[in-house]
């Protein structure tokens, strides 16, 4: 579903990614970890188009996400390509990102209507049960002002969904709520990962989450994947000194 | 040089100095009075405070122009005696950049830590050395880049003095109009390019000035942008 | 003092006269320094290869040059250029017009980059169209910070207005000028010009820094 060929991140001087090569199986749920700066927010981005590979190629589903083919050669991508690939890949951010001008109900609606050509009807439709999904159908009217971090970020998850994705990057999604808001929102990610087939590409720092819902974790370290596992391999027998390093400092926190 | 040009060039050239002479006199009354009127604004005596507020907010509040008219051609009528248009241009910028300039005195005295204040109190400091010694310093650092702003738009007002035939630039290009209707963009072209000129100068003066000052401060000066910047990657277009 | 009481009564008419052309040509010169100054902030913000900096030269060029002389370059170098013969009254709309969108367009600029950046990435995260990132997300949230900088450069426009007396602009001081000319009395018709600017500035100033202070708490 997502490969990453060779992709190569520079910012100015200093070198993210080194010609990173992965894949991720459809309907897998993988989780990055790793300490920060390592990369993993980047490929998230990358994923997304929010930046653009110094060298490299991202498939998304076969398909080349970062490069065309114009006549016989090999061009970067045009916004137009991009925009059309990336309506299948959607994003929840680490501060939600909800549009403050509009409430929750229009925060949902406004992508399905304005990007996917839904009429306003079909749409809300649609968000009623996302939010239904979410556990905050009484919310749609609400302001995202009025709403606690946690239940903001259910909102900003629910309007990603809206967009039947076929690929959900997760962004370190509760690392800016209050420790008592956390649980609500990874009760709402297990379940849809574990009701739909979508792709799940998720940075982390919640390794019981991790370990309950991935199919896979992977250990980063500057810029490369130095280990590769189903969760309950890599966190009990870590292969790699690295891996073992990390899991120690932050699993002896909690 | 082709004749129109050069006659042209050096006739414009004589009004670059009294633009000159109006834009440092102007400023120089409005450094004066922004201090005076800016302290006096908070002043702990009301009858100061007032008198001062009734001249910021009466300048600002009326027209330049307005005040331009005034000052050559009514006060004559009152006081008897005609001030010759230079002066009459100073006094007018100085009023009325000086009122300005008090509420960027003002605003930065303003600004100051209130610990400053009180460090200064703790240590016996009079009212005026406190003022002097302690919060002006700081005090003028800050005000810098709003003062550049605000000679910079004195100079542009100096075009202004043309409605009293004070003999500056914008006037000595009026006066080739009728004679050389023909190279009306090499006069306004070149009166641009003094204004423009002049803007750098003073914009060039201020910085160093302020560097000086935020060194004696122990300070850097704020980074101020020669170019824009625009956020990493564009705005998503 | 030498004030004349009826003169300063007959004055009044023909001044407010002026003064309704000194509004109308402030409304109309700011709706167009309110328009086409967005426009500038957008190709700015947008960086459009070559047209981005053209408008970043013309922007500062315009700033750094005095109102008078642009006023003149429209009336006496463009119009005849173009081969049209606008009034005087409509010169100074477009003159003041562009003038203040110069200023106008770097108080939209400050309002869009106070967005969070976000915002920007959440509306390409849901593929929206361009225009409906700048419509629906960014301008909503941009424009409203940046109101009473606009309100206050309507009310420098309106002060401002006066210089348009060399092109014959005939606005609240051309009246006072020829009242002055007609009765021989200069004190009353240009006092009352003055006061009459600083009975629709003040009020208005005072009402800009109470939109400020609600601005604030958004």
């Amino acid at each position: 579903m997502i490969r990453f060929d060779g992709v190569v991140k520079k910012f100015g001087d200093h070198v993210v990614l080194r010609e990173l090569d992965f894949t991720v199986s459809p309907g897998e749920f993988v989780t990055l970890i790793g300490p920060s700066g390592s990369g993993k927010t980047t490929i998230l981005r990358l994923l997304m188009t929010l930046e653009r590979v110094n060298d490299g190629r991202i498939y998304v589903d076969g398909e080349c996400l970062t490069h065309t083919s114009k006549g016989d050669k090999t061009v970067p991508a045009n916004e137009k390509h991009l925009r059309e690939m990336r309506k299948r890949i959607g994003m929840v951010f680490q501060q939600f990102n909800l549009f403050p001008n509009m409430n929750v109900l229009q925060n949902i609606t406004e992508a399905p209507v304005r990007s996917l050509g839904l009429s306003k009807g079909e749409a809300e439709a649609r968000a009623i049960d996302l939010l239904d999904m979410v556990g905050l159908s009484d919310k749609a009217k609400a302001h995202p002002s009025q709403l606690s971090g946690g239940q903001q970020q259910r909102v900003a998850i629910a309007r990603a969904l809206a967009m039947r994705p076929e690929v959900l990057l997760l962004d370190e999604v509760t690392s800016a709520l209050d420790p008592e808001l956390v649980a609500g929102v990874l009760r709402v990610l297990k379940e849809i990962a574990t009701t739909t087939d979508i792709t799940f590409l998720c940075v982390t720092h919640e390794m019981q989450f991790a370990r309950d819902v991935s199919d896979r974790v992977m250990m980063f370290d500057q810029g490369q994947v130095i280990e590769d596992a189903a969760p309950e391999k890599l966190f009990t027998e870590p292969e790699h000194p690295r891996t073992r390093e990390f899991l120690h400092a932050v699993l002896d926190r909690a | 040089m082709s004749e129109p040009y050069s006659t042209i060039l050096s006739s414009i050239l004589s009004g670059l100095t009294t633009t000159i002479w109006a834009t440092v006199g102007g400023i120089l009354l409005t450094i004066v009075l922004a201090f005076v009127a800016g302290l006096a604004m908070l002043s702990p005596s009301r009858v100061v405070r007032f008198i001062s507020r009734v001249y910021v907010e009466g300048f600002r509040g009326t027209s330049e122009v307005v005040q331009l008219f005034w000052l050559f051609f009514v006060l004559p009528a009152l006081v008897g005696f005609k001030l010759i248009p230079l002066a009459a241009g100073i006094l007018v910028l100085g009023l009325n950049h000086g009122a300005y300039g008090a509420e960027i005195v003002r605003g930065a005295v303003q600004s100051v830590p209130k610990a400053q204040q009180e460090g200064a109190l703790a240590l016996s400091l009079s009212p005026a050395q406190r003022m002097f010694r302690v919060i002006l310093p700081q005090a003028v650092v800050e005000m810098y880049p709003p003062f550049n702003t605000l000679f910079i738009q004195l100079l542009k007002s100096t075009a202004l003095l043309y409605f009293i035939s004070a003999g500056e630039i914008t006037e000595k290009g009026e006066l080739l109009r009728p004679v050389f209707g023909s190279d009306l963009v090499f006069i306004y072209g070149v009166e641009l390019v003094f204004y423009l000129l002049l803007a750098v100068v003073i914009t060039m003066v201020m910085r160093l000035l302020e560097r000086a000052g935020a060194r004696r401060l122990g300070r850097r000066p704020s980074k101020r942008r020669v170019l824009e910047k625009v956020p990493e990657g564009g705005v998503g277009f | 003092m030498d004030w004349d009481w009826e003169n300063a009564r007959d004055s009044l008419p023909l001044l407010l006269e002026g003064l309704l052309v000194t509004v109308e040509l402030t409304l109309l010169g700011s709706a167009l320094a309110y328009l086409l100054g967005l426009v500038f902030a957008m190709i700015r913000e947008a960086r459009i290869p070559v047209l981005s900096q053209l408008i970043y030269l013309f922007v500062e060029l315009v700033r750094s040059t005095p109102l008078l002389i642009q006023v003149f370059v429209i009336f006496w170098l463009l119009w005849p250029a173009l081969d049209i013969k606008p009034s005087a009254f409509w010169t100074g709309v477009v003159a003041l017009g562009i003038h203040y969108a110069t200023y106008t367009s770097e108080a939209y600029r400050a309002g869009i980059q106070a967005v969070p950046k976000g915002q920007w990435e959440a509306a390409t995260a849901l593929s929206l169209p361009r225009g409906r990132v700048w419509t629906g997300v960014i301008l909503p949230q941009a424009v409203p910070r940046v109101l009473p900088a606009l309100g206050n450069y309507m009310i420098s426009m309106f002060k401002e207005t006066p210089l348009l007396l060399a092109i014959g602009v005939v606005d609240v001081l051309a009246r006072a000028k020829e009242q002055g000319a007609e009765t021989f009395r200069v004190i009353e018709p240009y006092t009352l010009a003055g006061l009459l600017f600083l009975l629709v500035s003040y009020p208005s100033s005072i009402l800009v820094r109470r939109l400020e202070r609600r601005v604030g708490h958004l």
